[in-house]
């Protein structure tokens, strides 16, 4: 327990300082009266006595100092003492420190934050048994026309990877599913996004349910009993969080499953928004469950432990390979690979944040590079004392430190600051992020005050070193010299200035450029064309239950019912269903053969996506005809195999050929069909930020697998189409009250949703870019007064010589462009590296886009010469006179 | 008396320890006591006598008290603590220790 003693009077001595400071001089004096008492009594005289006491005991000061100094918070009282002065300091000017301390705040909060989020979402394992085992395996496959690309996986090939292959611990799937979830209790219903999920998927991932159990094998069969596992959140919301509802049936599109476990709150994979799980294989019918063309699971597998990655890899290949060859007429992709399961997750989102990460780290490196030169300009001011005291014995470490400790204290309450605006900042981020994923595990925590504390010493280093080693550089007499010549003779803290100067540019050019290209492709995709009219156009989502409307007819009679009421609301110009409109996502595509050209087999380079649609939908979102016709109304329920192809398909399958009349071959379930081509439409994006992509259209109500019951509703009005999305939910009810809709949006949001990623962060590396620019003018303003001030007594001598105006101008103008040229061209060379990165981010915008650079070139040139003309007109109404009075 | 030698490290503490063994004495009885008692030899410098007082004081060694001294002034004297006592024994041992030790090498042979 000595240590808790040795802290208690630790801890006592701070409390007590003053008082056992004047105690120890009491001490110090009773020896000292002692000393002279044995003095005299050695028959010395007073004075004598007490001069010859003084001899013996030395400097009391030191004595003093030498004996606090075993007091363990004398550093404390050094730093104190530091913190004083250099607040003092401060306090002189709290202009500059104001915004030195704003500028530190903004740059260590807005990096602060930005490491949590990447930290969150990059680095922090994933919340399963041994995390670094999971991969996720995907169909490979080469294509001529479209490119490599990785496929997800068909139940038949997902069944035919676990059973043969020996690298794998256990292998699992999943697949994305959706139901209405309608209750007993005449609750309202509600859509609900669900997933498939192999019996033993939870236990690759290291999963138990919290109450109740997951899926037996038995369970895992296309027709087996009916079971259901709940989320969390929806055991909670729908199901007030009571346990004694295992076992209990609930209806899923009319049918009803028994749940059988809960799983637990933090289980959010694939991403929050899953519900409730239901076993894979129930999410297929007896045909698709067997069949290969099924692309719509995910496989998770858990490596087996010491198997290498290669040598997986070359299994999962080799076995693909073969049943590619096997399965010669079926589409089958020639290749599998894996990646593991957290870059899976996070790929969309890797290059956005590093680049948000590098453009906050530059701005903070742009606001150290700002604080060192005014710390500079301001060190220079101070050097007269700086050098005297250097003189009178003052240790250069102890000046160093002091000088140190003024940035100190500005990145430390910036950085209090900033931990206050990271904080706010990074619950923003989480909150307004959209399609981040892995959100949920978004937190300040012990680390991120580390690396914050961190940040603060790096940047009060950064910001401060410099100037205090140049400051308490110089000789005593150069300073004084030179400050009583008052003549800017500090060539070498001058050129220091310019470096740092050209540096900081460098940085904001390449901040500039990325933001600069960022903004532009933001731009492209919000102007860009979906290929048909965005304006005055609701959606709204519905689905259809199977077992309700079981047959073709019911499911049309749904469908043309809810057309006609809609056409007859008043502000409706058109209305029209398809699967899913522009925009709206990728949703699927299949590969097909042209049976015109009978040496083709099916192999993935014959591959499009398709849609379902009625007659009118064309004509409603005004996408043009470019041959052939539309379905005719009596086409929608006969099953005609009639096919539109988009532009894209014609171009790349029958370039130079008139498709009119040929046919494509797809293969539905097991066995292929022949649709015959009878029309080429526009082309129109599934998502904005893609390329186009060949498209298939099949009438709606043809009873194309999966593709029939759920519909989304597109109506062009005359008016604002919000204010008829009550109106149509009505007649939807009206027609079946059971019948929930969903994702009711204008065409509008929906450009805006798949942009929502993109404008967030271009928005915010503008913003960063913005404050750069701001903090480089600063910067440039205060370099070039300082130069100004310092050789006012040379510009009045010069102008007294006669030199003119214009000369004079163009001196301080060109001395103080040069650091800002040398700058930009090292920034442009920056922006250059920049664009490659960002490269995929990228749209619509080549990563060395001419327009991009020269703006923003531009634009920090103006700014330059906007913060040099000031200190420039100042110095060309200098009075020669009165200059050298002042001399 | 010959110039007054300088301590072996570590060994001002352990003369202060002993010098209070007895009864609390104020650092300057405690110089004066040393001084006296080695015949002069072992001459404590002020600089170090305060530094060692507080260090020991802060390892809960010693305990310091103001008290009257023979004048009638108020003084601070310094007692051994508990811990004091037993640290006391440890650093006599090692010094014994030691001292037999060099002892042994500067006679042998």
């Amino acid at each position: 327990m000595r240590w808790l003693e040795q802290f208690r009077m630790a801890v006592l001595m701070l409390f007590r300082r003053k008082s056992e400071t004047a105690r120890l001089n009491d001490e110090l004096q009773f020896h000292l009266e002692q000393q002279i008492a044995e003095n005299r009594s050695n028959g010395l005289g007073m004075d004598e006595a007490r001069s010859a006491a003084l001899r013996t005991f030395g400097n009391p000061t030191l004595l003093r100092d030498q004996a606090r100094s075993t007091w363990s918070w004398n550093w404390l009282e050094i730093c104190l003492r530091d913190i004083r002065y250099g607040a003092r300091t401060l306090a002189r000017s709290p202009g500059f420190a104001i915004i030195a301390i704003l500028v530190m705040a903004l740059g260590i909060g807005a990096t602060t934050s930005l490491f949590t989020i990447a930290r969150a979402v990059l680095l922090k394992p994933l919340p399963f048994r041994e995390p670094n085992k999971l991969v996720m395996i995907y169909e490979h496959f080469r294509s001529a026309t479209a490119g490599d690309g990785f496929n997800v996986v068909s139940p038949h090939d997902f069944r035919d990877w676990r059973e043969q292959t020996h690298g794998f611990e256990d292998m699992a799937a999943w697949r994305n599913y959706g139901f209405n979830l309608t209750s007993e209790h005449d609750e309202l219903p509600e859509v609900v996004r669900a997933a498939g999920g192999s019996w033993n998927l939870f236990s690759v991932l290291g999963v138990q349910p919290v109450l109740g159990r997951a899926f037996t094998p038995r369970e895992d069969q296309p027709g087996a009993n009916h079971v259901v596992l709940l989320s969390w959140s929806l055991f909670q919301r729908r199901f007030g969080g009571d346990a004694s509802i295992l076992g209990k049936p609930i209806r899923l599109d009319t049918n009803s499953y028994t749940v059988v476990g809960v799983l637990p709150r933090w289980f959010t994979y694939p991403e929050p928004r899953v519900q409730l799980w239901v076993p894979y294989a129930q999410t297929f019918t007896t045909d698709e469950y067997a069949a290969h063309d099924q692309h719509q699971s995910h496989v998770v597998a858990r490596l087996r432990t010491g198997v290498s990655a290669s040598i997986v890899t070359k299994e999962v290949s080799a076995l693909q390979y073969q049943l590619y060859q096997a399965n010669a007429s079926k589409p089958v992709a020639e290749d599998a690979v894996f990646r593991p399961m957290i870059d899976d997750l996070v790929q969309d989102v890797k290059t956005p944040l590093i680049v948000l990460l590098c453009a906050v780290g530059c701005m903070l490196l742009i606001a150290c590079l700002n604080v060192s030169n005014l710390l500079v300009a301001r060190s220079a001011a101070r050097r007269k004392e700086v050098a005297v005291r250097g003189a009178l014995g003052g240790s250069r470490l102890t000046l160093i430190r002091e000088q140190m400790t003024e940035s100190m204290l500005i990145c430390a309450v910036g950085g209090l600051l900033g931990l206050v605006i990271s904080i706010l900042a990074t619950s923003w981020f989480a909150n307004n992020w959209q399609g981040l994923p892995r959100a949920e595990t978004i937190g300040v925590d012990g680390s991120v005050l580390v690396f914050s504390i961190g940040l603060v010493f790096l940047t009060a280093l950064l910001a401060g070193l410099l100037p205090a080693i140049s400051a308490t550089g110089s000789s005593v007499l150069t300073a004084l010299q030179e400050s009583s010549r008052g003549i800017g003779g500090s060539a070498s803290r001058a050129v220091l200035r310019k470096i740092l100067l050209a540096v900081e540019v460098a940085l904001t050019v390449t901040l500039l450029i990325s933001a600069g290209l960022l903004f532009k492709s933001f731009l492209h995709l919000r102007t860009s064309d979906l290929g048909c009219v965005t304006d005055q156009v609701l959606t709204i989502k519905y689905g259809l239950p199977e077992k309700q409307y079981d047959t073709r007819e019911k499911v049309a009679a749904f469908h043309e019912s809810l057309l006609q009421q809609v056409r007859n609301l008043s502000g409706v110009r058109a209305a029209a269903l398809v699967s899913t409109p522009p925009g709206g996502g990728y949703d699927g595509d299949d590969v097909f053969t042209i049976p015109e050209r009978p040496s083709d087999k099916f192999n993935l380079q014959y591959d499009a996506i398709y849609r379902t649609a009625d007659p009118e939908y064309f004509s409603a979102l005004q996408i043009p005809l470019i041959r052939g016709r539309f379905f005719a109304d009596q086409e929608r329920l006969t099953r005609d195999h009639y096919v539109i192809i988009s532009k894209q398909l014609a171009s790349q399958f029958f370039s130079g050929e008139n498709p009119l009349g040929k046919h494509l071959k797809v293969a539905w379930g097991s066995k292929p069909e022949d649709f015959e081509i009878i029309g080429v439409v526009g082309d129109t994006l599934y998502d904005v930020t893609q390329p186009s992509k060949a498209m298939m259209y099949f009438p709606i109500l043809s009873g194309i697998p999966s593709q029939t019951s759920g519909a989304t509703i597109v109506v062009r009005t005359s008016g604002d189409p919000l204010a008829l999305s009550l109106p149509v939910q009505k007649q939807v009810a009206a027609l079946d009250p059971a019948l929930p809709v969903y994702e009711v949006f204008t065409m509008q949001q929906i450009l805006g949703n798949s942009t929502a990623s993109q404008s967030f962060s271009a928005t915010l590396v503008l913003a960063f870019a913005g404050l750069s620019l701001l903090l480089a003018a600063i910067g440039l303003y205060g370099v070039l007064s300082y130069l100004v001030t310092q050789r006012m007594t040379e510009i009045g001598i010069r102008i007294a010589l006669g030199a003119q105006k214009f000369e004079v101008l163009r001196l301080i103008l060109l001395d103080g462009l040069r650091p800002v040229v040398i700058g930009s061209l090292i920034g442009l060379a920056g922006g250059a590296i920049a664009g490659a990165f960002m490269r995929s981010i990228l749209y619509g915008t080549s990563p060395l886009d001419p327009l991009v650079f020269s703006t923003m070139i531009g634009g920090l040139l103006l700014t330059a010469v906007a913060a040099c003309a000031l200190p420039a007109l100042r110095a060309v109404r200098i009075e020669p006179i009165q200059v050298l009075r002042t001399e | 008396m010959g110039k007054p030698s300088d301590l072996v490290q570590g060994t001002l503490d352990l003369l202060i320890l002993k010098t209070i063994s007895l009864e609390p004495k104020h650092g300057w009885a405690i110089a004066k006591r040393i001084q006296q008692i080695s015949n002069e030899v072992l001459q404590v410098q002020q600089g170090s006598l305060y530094p060692a007082l507080h260090r020991l004081e802060q390892q809960g060694w010693i305990r310091a008290k103001w008290s009257e001294t023979d004048t009638g002034r108020q003084a601070k004297f310094y007692g051994l603590t508990a811990a004091g006592r037993a640290q006391l024994e440890r650093e006599k041992e090692s010094w014994n220790r030691l001292s037999t030790a060099i002892n042994l090498v500067v006679e042998a042979g």
